[in-house]
């Protein structure tokens, strides 16, 4: 079956999803994710959906779901690259994606990640102050 | 109204509901609707293919160029032999569900759409027409 590639960068996951993705994709993505997760200790998943042309409300379920799950594993999960078009449609059908944080663009989505690691690593400091 | 062009898909599968997907995309091209209208119809059109595929056990779409008073539209029709809708009213309410849904896929592509309607009974299967106009 088709995968959705995952890489690396530092402690941080990218995920680009450049196909229209059926239902399985998508949830085999999920769990690919949150397996990754645990392996490499990543502290941040952004995702990249500047090419669908749809999200529908089982993507943004899915969406919602790695948010949630990323959370409890310790990490920040933000999906960047929403086209208008795709959020105008969103709300419309109901979806708010209230459990995702949102970037325009990937640049604002890795400083988001990385402003929210430092603020947890200052308060890890203050702690053992 | 008169239909200016047809195809007609089967959803047995889930990859079936991206072709459906695609197959919208190219209708509410040629219609030449705007891209939020292209986007709200092919994305009432996912719902709807996978609410077939789910609930009806498969099915079929029809896919339609219609015109009318001079304007163009894109109009699906999804058909299936499933067990039916016994409440239509409860199954357009947000939030309602019968599987493992989020209950957003009827209402929702109601919303996204021009005109909507729904026929179903209990036993022999759901007919859900969509249209949207350029």
């Amino acid at each position: 079956m088709d995968r959705i590639p995952i890489l690396k960068f530092g402690n941080t996951l990218l995920v680009t999803i450049q196909v229209d993705m059926h239902d399985r994709l998508a949830t085999a993505l999920e769990e690919d994710l949150t397996a990754k997760i645990v392996a490499h200790t990543a502290r941040g998943v952004l995702i990249d959906i500047s090419a669908l042309e749809i999200v529908d409300s089982f993507m943004g379920r899915m969406l919602d779901n790695i948010a949630a799950v990323s959370r409890i594993l310790d990490a920040d999960t933000v999906v960047v690259g929403m086209r208008p078009a795709v959020a105008i449609t969103l709300v419309e059908l109901g979806l708010s994606l209230t459990g995702v944080k949102t970037a325009l663009n990937v640049e604002r989505g890795m400083a988001l990640i990385h402003s929210r690691l430092a603020e947890s690593e200052a308060d890890d400091a203050d702690d053992e102050d | 109204m008169p239909t200016t062009k047809t195809e007609r898909l089967d959803i047995k599968a889930s990859d079936d509901v991206v072709r459906v997907r695609q197959l919208t995309r190219a209708y509410a091209l040629e219609v030449g609707l705007s891209l939020v209208d292209q986007t709200k119809v092919i994305t009432a059109s996912s719902e709807l293919a996978r609410n077939t595929l789910d609930y009806g056990g498969g099915g079929e779409v029809t896919v339609e160029l219609v015109e009318q008073g001079g304007r163009r539209g894109v109009r699906l029709t999804f058909d299936d032999k499933g067990p039916g809708i016994v409440d239509i009213e409860q199954a357009l309410k947000d939030g309602f569900t019968s599987g493992k849904g989020m209950g957003l896929g009827l209402g929702g592509a109601k919303r996204l759409c021009n005109d909507f309607s729904i026929a179903s009974k209990p036993g022999e299967g759901t007919k859900v027409m969509i249209a949207r106009w350029k």
